[in-house]
């Protein structure tokens, strides 16, 4: 009756989690607000260090009756979730400050937040899938409010919430339609029985994957189900914005390769076809709009649900070397994405919220280096050689095209060429227009650590390519 | 038609009624009651199933306890001037078409659950033999162990969260 649970894979995860608990209690304890974040970062690493060793000393497997896996696929995203989340921490010790947060319950809800995404790439079972979800989303609803004072904040929080509850609805509705179709949660366990099933089966997982797909594209901001994008990010705290825009969306993309690919990949030519218009329209959207926006946060939102448009793309030939090709490209944009962040929450200072596109003018001349490398972050959101994003867009690109959609590829490229002009109206704003009152810029440690860590990876990951390409590769494999 | 096919569809047609009248109430109290007899309606789902215990469990919790907290939020935010007001204004034509689309889409698969899943382990013999609630306690604290340990951490969670949103400052 017992079996002995290798409780080992879950102790990544537990680590986490006992960290967020930890600063919540010590919170109350401790003078110094800060500390409660290096324990915080401390416990990240930890845990990381636990992850990355089990993995290599081959601890992988499934535990709980095949509900949780470790394995190379949630090994990749975890690391994704480590970077997003540390950055993070470092970029939020002094803005918590400037905008009077209380910094205990911030942090344990990013570290709560972060254990619901590593749950959710490491699920091989539907319901830890959506508790997964909404672990890290409920932590994300009451992160995006927590500015109480601030109306767009309460806002923001509010929309996301009610979104993100129907989306879950829906979400449930299709773990519901493929139980009652095959008698099963288990990941592994739909996919067989759908192989044994064959044809018959196939008009109502089809029904499923429709609502799968709409309930993971609401997480990710795929359009039609992009709507909430803009107001949360404009209206949630910068640091907020940051992890929402880096963290929850690989998460996003995790549960949803590992639900299309692995349970579902018997019907691969259907929900390759389902996801096609959805994410030329996604990359037309994001960039279009994009183009009238005055406001920094909003533009770096439109432009999240574009690359989400771009990373989408990796769905569309089925092959795992384009999914390698996907993940690569989400790493890239998560690390230079944190990179442009940082840049705009150093621009909030005491009285002056930073958030306009004109609060950048004259910046070369103000603080040429932090003006130097948002210059770096832009080109790369472009996707301009030599730098990180035009490799994560290439990758992607022949991947499509060596699967035959090269319309779409070509759509594709004229969208990013089409969101240049947003990008470095930026750049514009910044070495070519005078500064509006010469107002001194401070830099903390933290955000020099964090600007630093991203702008040599923008720069590194374009020139060797193959490092990061090869690690997504062998992370798939196993 | 025999008559556990009667009662049946009399649950299947009331749930649907019931669940439309929650929704198109003007008074959000009256919805909030409607609310009351779909969750024990709901209950009768679930002696359709044989479960007896979670039909209990569910006019506890539901009807209890969530009910209860529906009627709380209702009364703090006090909604005298609103219940007069239409509910939907035009854009419930949006909405029913919508909701049109979707039942075309969903009515065609209602024939098509013709190839059953297996059944699994914990048959009705097996569970009254056995005892309801010492089944669903063993399976839930050894097979469903790891989704109720994170189920616990998301109610931790909404804890924080409704004393971080509603404090009040303590200057």
């Amino acid at each position: 009756m017992f079996e002995t649970i290798n409780m080992k894979i879950l102790l990544p995860e537990l680590i986490l989690i006992c960290t967020g608990l930890a600063v919540i209690l010590l919170d109350l304890v401790l003078r110094k607000k800060e500390t409660v974040a290096f324990i915080g970062v401390a416990g990240a690493l930890l845990s990381a260090y636990y992850n990355f060793s089990l993995m290599s000393l081959g601890w992988s497997g499934a535990v709980f009756q095949n509900m949780f896996v470790l394995d190379g696929y949630s090994s990749f995203f975890k690391l994704i979730f480590y970077i997003s989340l540390i950055i993070t921490i470092f970029i939020s010790l002094n803005y918590i400050k400037t905008e009077r947060v209380s910094s205990g319950e911030y942090y344990s809800l990013l570290l709560f937040s972060a254990s619901g995404m590593m749950i959710m790439a490491g699920a091989a079972d539907f319901m830890v899938l959506y508790l997964g979800i909404e672990l890290m989303s409920l932590s994300l609803y009451i992160l995006a409010g927590i500015m109480r004072e601030r109306r767009t904040s309460n806002e923001a929080a509010i929309k996301y919430f009610f979104l993100g509850a129907f989306s879950s609805a829906f979400l449930l509705f299709g773990i519901s339609l493929t139980y009652g179709l095959t008698g099963t949660t288990s990941i592994i366990e739909v996919a067989e029985a759908l192989n044994r099933l064959g044809p018959a089966g196939r008009n109502i997982t089809l029904i499923a994957v429709i609502f799968f797909v709409t309930a993971f594209g609401f997480k990710v901001a795929l359009v039609p189900f992009h709507m909430w994008a803009p107001d949360v990010y404009e209206g949630a705290p910068t640091s907020v914005t940051a992890f929402m825009s880096t963290g929850p969306k690989a998460a996003a993309f995790a549960v949803m390769g590992r639900v299309l690919f692995y349970a579902f990949g018997a019907l691969q030519l259907q929900w390759s076809a389902i996801i096609e218009p959805l994410s030329i329209v996604t990359i037309a959207v994001g960039s279009i709009l994009a183009l009238s926006q005055t406001n920094i946060k909003r533009m770096l939102a439109y432009s999240a649900i574009a690359h989400a448009g771009y990373a989408s793309i990796g769905f569309l030939p089925g092959t795992q070397e384009a999914f390698a090709a996907m993940i690569n490209y989400l790493m890239i944009y998560i690390i230079v994405n944190l990179g442009a962040f940082a840049v705009v929450v150093i621009m909030r200072r005491e009285g002056i919220m930073g958030e306009e596109l004109s609060d950048y003018s004259g910046l070369a001349k103000k603080n040429p280096l932090v003006a130097f490398l948002m210059l770096i972050f832009m080109f790369s959101l472009t996707g301009i050689p030599p730098l990180a994003g035009f490799i994560g867009k290439f990758y992607i690109f022949m991947g499509a095209v060596e699967a035959g959609y090269t319309k779409l590829v070509i759509a594709a490229v004229i969208f990013s060429a089409v969101s240049a002009f947003f990008y470095l109206r930026v750049v514009v704003y910044m070495y070519m227009k005078e500064a509006a009152e010469p107002s001194v810029l401070i830099v903390p440690h933290s955000v020099k650590l964090v600007l630093a860590f991203t702008s040599i990876m923008a720069i590194l990951l374009g020139i060797f390519p193959s490092v990061l390409l090869d690690f997504a590769r062998a992370s798939l494999l196993g | 038609m025999t008559l556990p096919q009667i009662f049946f569809a009399y649950f299947a047609v009331a749930l649907t009624g019931l669940s439309l009248l929650v929704v198109t109430r003007r008074n959000p109290v009256h919805g909030v009651m409607w609310m009351l007899i779909l969750f024990i309606h709901v209950a009768g789902l679930y002696l359709f199933l044989n479960a007896e215990f979670l039909a209990a469990i569910q006019i506890i919790v539901y009807a209890g306890a969530i009910l209860v907290l529906y009627l709380f939020v209702v009364m703090l935010l006090n909604l005298k001037k609103i219940e007069k007001e239409r509910k939907f204004q035009h854009i419930w034509i949006v909405g029913l078409l919508v909701s049109v689309a979707f039942l075309t889409l969903l009515i065609p698969l209602l024939g098509k659950f013709s190839v059953y899943p297996p059944p699994g382990e914990y048959s009705v013999e097996r569970i009254n033999s056995e005892g309801q609630i010492m089944t669903v306690g063993r399976v839930l604290y050894t097979k469903f162990l790891l989704p109720f340990e994170i189920a616990s951490l998301i109610l931790l969670v909404s804890i924080i969260g409704a004393v971080v949103l509603s404090k009040r400052k303590l200057n």
